[in-house]
């Protein structure tokens, strides 16, 4: 319909950034991994995640993590991307690695790293090769029985979508606010980051609020329900 | 047909003095039939143009009165009419919720194409239309603002609305990309409405509303409306620089 204008921005980027964070971004692919039904996938990463806590021992942690690994090479998601945006959570395996080992001794070092890296990476896997909008329906097939108890099962999944979408947002909006306190010369004091991170964060949930309700995402049909004069911010004051 | 038949605005304000809240005007009483094609809408910050393109697809509630598209009233039919009137915000990152555009525009079309795969092919070639299925599989920041703003018009045009309402889609964007914008719009099939601060925009437009302090102040030719909007302005400027109120 239209030519774009590309700007120098628009290209030669890496397909993840580097604060997308254990979220991953869908990888394109025609992989048998990203052909699986994302419910079956969900289930994996489940089974991976609660046999990690089941089984004891070093042997059968290192085969959860081998079986994850061999995920990646079937899937061909390259591994250091996917790692790339978990740099915090290794980091934090580490320091329980650490732990472990001097109050476990090494074995137990070796489980709990095996353990926790198979679980992560293979959240990392699920959403590199699961777009989206497949997850979401998966999601709100998940959240289904919820129905039962006054939830619309579309409404809960788009929640878990919007979710992981903010937390890119959240530490954007932190190092923005972070560099704009060192730019005033108040870098070392907390509240110069915190709280216009936080008003920024609020400002952005009103934002995508609003521009959900102009698309009419998450909203059931049929007519409005009639509401009280008062619930509406903009109707209050007639 | 967009009717408003006598709509009041109003909202709670603090009291800066500490006192009770205080009700305000954003829109004072207006009536207005919105038939032609293109109606642009145009007046100074904080003027209440944007309550008025709220209005029209039941983001903002009249207080009084009622707001009707097609002969639905925003307030009781308000998802149909959502359906009806496609919005696009100022700033696309606030509207885009996925982190592809392929992932996007499928978003919109979960109503109409419950099968994840057509839902895919759909949203493709949905991008194909606007020049963005190089950028499909991208992730949304690695995209420069001119071509957010555009995936933010594909997604809502996805579902073919009926009007779409644009509430200054080009404020942050540079010239080649305000020409890109412009010339999509004057494009479409829709009825449009436009909210702007764009005068050559609002030069091609069949019809201008001059909104001043909650009110229509005037409604008429591009021409006329855009001398009368430029008066008011220049008054006011002239107000600032004095220091007498605004």
């Amino acid at each position: 319909m239209t030519p774009t204008p590309d700007g120098p921005e628009a290209t030669g980027r890496p397909l993840r950034a580097p604060w997308s964070g254990p979220l991953g971004l869908y990888r394109p692919g025609t992989s048998p991994v990203h052909r699986a039904p994302g419910g079956a996938k969900l289930v994996a990463l489940l089974v991976v995640t609660t046999l990690g806590v089941v089984l004891q021992g070093v042997p059968s942690a290192l085969v959860l993590l081998a079986l994850v690994l061999l995920a990646y090479a079937v899937a061909r998601v390259p591994l250091r991307g996917s790692a790339g945006g978990l740099t915090a959570t290794l980091l934090g395996i580490g320091v329980l690695a650490v732990f472990r080992w001097w109050s476990d001794g090494p074995a137990g070092a070796i489980e709990l790293t095996a353990d926790l890296l198979a679980a992560v990476l293979l959240a990392a896997l699920v959403t590199a090769t699961t777009r989206s909008d497949v997850l979401l329906d998966t999601l709100a097939r998940a959240a289904r029985p919820l129905r039962h108890v006054g939830l619309a099962p579309e409404q809960v999944s788009l929640a878990i979508a919007l979710m992981l979408r903010t937390v890119p947002v959240l530490v954007v909006s932190t190092v923005e606010s972070r560099d704009a306190a060192r730019a005033r010369g108040l870098g070392r004091d907390p509240r110069a980051v915190v709280v216009p991170a936080a008003v920024r964060m609020v400002g952005h949930a009103h934002r995508v609020g609003e521009a959900l309700a102009a698309r009419g995402l998450g909203e059931p049909d049929g007519p409005t329900p009639p509401r009280a004069a008062d619930s509406h911010p903009l109707r209050s004051g007639a | 047909m967009i009717a408003l038949d006598a709509v009041h605005v109003t909202a709670w304000s603090p009291d800066p003095a500490g006192g009770a809240d205080r009700v305000v005007t954003l829109l004072h009483p207006l009536s207005l039939r919105l038939d032609e094609p293109r109606v642009a809408v145009i007046g100074a910050n904080g003027s209440g143009k944007s309550t008025l393109a709220r209005l029209l697809n039941g983001l903002v509630l009249p207080s009084s009165g009622r707001v009707t598209v097609d002969g639905l009233d925003t307030a009781r039919d308000g998802a149909a009419v959502r359906r009806l009137v496609g919005f696009v915000f100022t700033d696309p990152d606030a509207q885009i919720v996925m982190p592809t555009p392929v992932e996007d525009v499928a978003l919109s079309l979960r109503r109409t194409h419950p099968d994840a795969r057509e839902r895919a092919q759909a949203a493709r070639a949905v991008l194909a239309r606007f020049g963005l299925a190089a950028r499909a599989d991208q992730p949304v920041h690695s995209l420069s603002g001119g071509q957010r703003q555009l995936l933010a018009l594909a997604a809502v045009l996805a579902t073919e609305p009926r009007v779409l309402v644009l509430d200054e889609p080009t404020t942050l964007l540079d010239l080649a990309w305000r020409a890109v914008v412009d010339d999509l719009v004057a494009g479409l099939e829709q009825q449009v409405v436009e909210v702007t601060h764009d005068l050559d925009a609002a030069g091609h437009a069949d019809r201008v509303l001059v909104v001043d302090e909650g009110r229509v102040v005037h409604d008429g030719a591009p021409d006329e409306a855009v001398r009368h909007y430029r008066t008011l302005m220049a008054a006011r400027a002239s107000r600032v620089r004095d220091g007498s109120p605004s």
